[in-house]
């Protein structure tokens, strides 16, 4: 199987170790994986933000350049949400039939990243091993737009060595929200500061979950407030084996 | 609340835009345990009530479509409503706006010779600000709903829908009324403060012979008019009085009076976390001697009618004023109602106030939201806030595009840049590697960013950011292949 890998513009730029963990996962596995240096943006940010007319061209952009993809895998919820959620409204809107067919062709080959293991390859034991203790946090997007239901704790379950801690308050927002977390800067920290309290109070040495946009929020605070927790991408865990652990590919 | 005297009329013509408006709030944190307190109660006795009921997803479902139907025909109906209530003995009123319903109100009670009212808690009428009108010409107006006569005494506006003193606690009412009522040794015991309004309350109920009140839903079949209540003071308010008045937005119009089947049964679950509502009212025009003798109902647009023009934005039409969405709101949850300048708080005000205004105030609103689903996920009448929220925000910047002080703005300069970034492949490349080098410059020894200036101070007010790597993925994926070649 071949799977074209969407990093994501932040993912590429911030995280990359998360796109590296994504290739070692996948390759071993059996995935054939690729990379189309012609991808930058989803067209997420503008289009939250009200931008629509630039969303639009960054969506028409991205199907184009996935058209003839088997698969595509997106390590982000968000992104995944917003090409299945808003990709239709902008198309209705300032699309036309042709593209509308084109998206509609790729729709079901888009998989977020822990779909693509469990609902497509059909696998749960990734062969993975982190022995840590762990808490998943949950994103809005990944939960309430693409009903992940428990497949990202499945796939921990089946972790050797790892630790799962339960977080109370699972299906609460992290505050992050994109320009949000600037444009209401003191509303979102105000919200972090509530999730972070659950977090921490799970006694994890790792916050996981399945997009950095909120890994980078939590993430950040935890390193303001000196608090001894760290934040990780769940691809990186599901890559990490004993002989090759995350950190050698971080 | 502390601010509560020095609190202006609950106005979004005035209000400060959100993020300002909500920093009081952040600052007090007994305010903040409040709000915490009382909507993760709500939220738990809502969810555990929806869990029971093993049809909630047709329930929902039906309650969606009942809604959708009625604003697809909503002339239609409103029109059989208006024949209907005026055959059965009502006088129907039409109001454009705010103003045009507190002229006919100020008319009927002229006509009535009423000096005093008493009042049915009516979200709608403080969104036309009737209460201070009626004061400023001479009629002295009395709240019987619990929360309202706590908000009427202490000087104090709504920041709930359903639970308006949602913010007060009990000390703070004790010290209301003890104040307001000239009861020198008033305990804080629920009792003691139930009965003081009781005392309160009886002799106007006993004695003011015109009422105001609002509807949660109008029956288009019958004329009938239905009102839902926990205390029942709306029923004392509906049957002694000679005169009633109901102020009513257009969009409360259900097609059949068995659509109150499924709505009643998603409305009080939804909204209170009960199984029914302890008092459901209705009636239908007047009955000789019976209740009211004069009864008037004012249909309410202020701003709705446009909203039904866009498939879009006419779901904000469909709310039943539950409130599960507010309760389940994580923004609401730190800054309360106050903070959005609006009588309709939380994710349904966020669409509903903005739009009302006509997107000529309000318009920090649609931005109030993290866009987490939370409240799409409860609301009963699957109202796709989100959507509305970032349709309303295309709007705001649509308009704020033709303004020429939006080219100064950092953020608007920051969002068309990334366009054209994002365009090309190269020019993200491009962007990558001198926004690593810019942001080196901020990057200390421990490979963080503490502080940022503009925009971007905004974030590290309360987050460190990590330096940006060294080698961004698309790097690294062509170094590999070079090496595999």
């Amino acid at each position: 199987m071949r799977a074209s890998l969407f990093i994501t513009c932040y993912n590429d730029t911030l995280y990359p170790e998360t796109g590296r963990a994504v290739v070692r996962l996948l390759e071993r596995l059996g995935v054939e994986v690729e990379f189309n240096p012609g991808q930058t943006c989803c067209g997420q940010m503008h289009a939250n933000t009200g931008f629509r007319g630039e969303a639009f061209s960054q969506a028409k952009r991205t199907i184009r350049l996935y058209r003839d993809a088997e698969t595509v895998v997106i390590p982000s919820s968000s992104c995944v949400a917003m090409i299945r959620d808003q990709y239709p409204g902008l198309i209705d809107e300032l699309g036309n039939a042709a593209l509308r067919r084109e998206f509609e062709a790729l729709l079901p080959r888009i998989y977020e990243l822990s779909e693509f293991l469990i609902d497509r390859l059909g696998v749960e034991d990734v062969g993975a091993y982190f022995p840590h203790r762990v808490t998943y946090h949950a994103s809005c997007h990944g939960l309430r737009a693409l009903h992940l239901g428990n497949r990202p704790e499945r796939l921990l379950a089946r972790v050797r060595g790892l630790e799962q801690a339960p977080l109370p308050n699972l299906d609460r927002c992290c505050g992050f929200g994109g320009t949000f977390s600037v444009k209401n800067a003191e509303v979102s920290s105000a919200m972090m500061a509530v999730k972070l309290q659950d977090v921490l109070a799970t006694g994890a040495e790792y916050c996981t979950a399945l997009d950095n946009s909120c890994l980078m929020h939590l993430g950040g605070a935890m390193h303001r407030q000196f608090a001894g927790m760290k934040t990780i991408h769940m691809a990186q865990i599901l890559a990490s084996t004993e002989s090759v652990p995350a950190e050698a590919f971080a | 609340m502390s601010h509560a005297a020095s609190h202006a009329v609950l106005d979004p013509v005035f209000a400060q835009p959100f993020p300002q408006a909500a920093l009081p709030v952040l600052r007090n944190p007994q305010l903040r345990k409040n709000v915490a307190h009382a909507i993760d109660v709500i939220q738990a006795k809502r969810a555990k009530l929806v869990a029971e009921k093993t049809d909630w997803k047709e329930l929902r479902d039906a309650a969606s479509e009942i809604r959708a139907h009625a604003l697809e025909n909503l002339g239609e109906y409103l029109e059989q409503f208006e024949t209907n209530c005026t055959a059965a003995g009502g006088t129907v009123h039409w109001a454009r706006d705010a103003a045009e319903a507190r002229r006919i109100i100020a008319d009927i009670l002229r006509q009535e010779n009423a000096k005093e009212v008493i009042k049915i808690k009516t979200m709608t009428s403080t969104e036309i600000q009737l209460n201070p009108a009626l004061e400023a010409l001479g009629v002295s107006v009395y709240e019987t709903d619990l929360a309202e006569i706590i908000l009427q005494l202490g000087g104090d506006e709504p920041s709930h829908i359903v639970v308006p003193a949602l913010h007060v606690n009990r000390s703070q009412v004790r010290e209301i009324f003890a104040r307001r009522m000239g009861i020198k040794d008033l305990s804080d015991d629920p009792h003691a403060l139930t009965a003081a309004a009781r005392n309160y309350l009886r002799q106007k109920f006993l004695t003011i012979p015109t009422a105001i009140g609002g509807a949660n839903f109008l029956i288009a079949e019958t004329g009938a008019v239905a009102v839902v209540e926990s205390e029942g003071n709306g029923r004392m308010c509906l049957t002694l009085p000679r005169t009633m008045i109901t102020l009513a937005g257009i969009e409360k119009v259900l097609p059949r009076l068995a659509d109150l089947e499924v709505m009643l049964q998603v409305l009080a679950r939804s909204a209170t976390g009960e199984r029914m509502n302890p008092y459901t009212s209705l009636w239908t025009g007047v009955t000789a001697g019976d209740g009211p003798q004069s009864f008037h109902v004012v249909l309410l647009d202020n701003g709705r009618s446009p909203m039904l023009r866009h498939k879009v934005e006419r779901q904000t039409l469909k709310c039943i004023r539950c409130a599960a969405c507010i309760n389940a709101c994580p923004v609401y949850r730190q800054t309360g109602g106050h903070a959005y300048g609006s009588v309709y708080p939380g994710p349904i005000g966020a669409i509903l106030t903005p739009q009302l205004m006509h997107l000529e105030h309000a318009q920090s609103l649609p931005y109030a939201s993290s866009l987490c689903g939370a409240c799409y996920e409860v609301c009963p009448v699957k109202i796709n806030i989100p959507e509305v929220l970032i349709e309303l925000r295309a709007q705001v910047t649509d308009r704020e595009r033709k303004e020429a002080e939006r080219f100064f703005d950092p953020l608007y300069l920051g969002l068309r840049a990334a366009n054209l970034i994002f365009s090309r492949a190269w020019l993200f490349t491009m962007a990558q590697w001198w926004g690593r080098l810019g942001l080196r410059f901020f990057t200390r020894k421990d490979g963080w960013i503490h502080s940022l200036p503009g925009v971007g101070g905004r974030w590290t007010m309360t987050r460190d950011l990590r330096g940006l790597p060294d080698q961004t993925f698309r790097q690294w994926w062509a170094a590999r292949a070079k090496e595999a070649r």
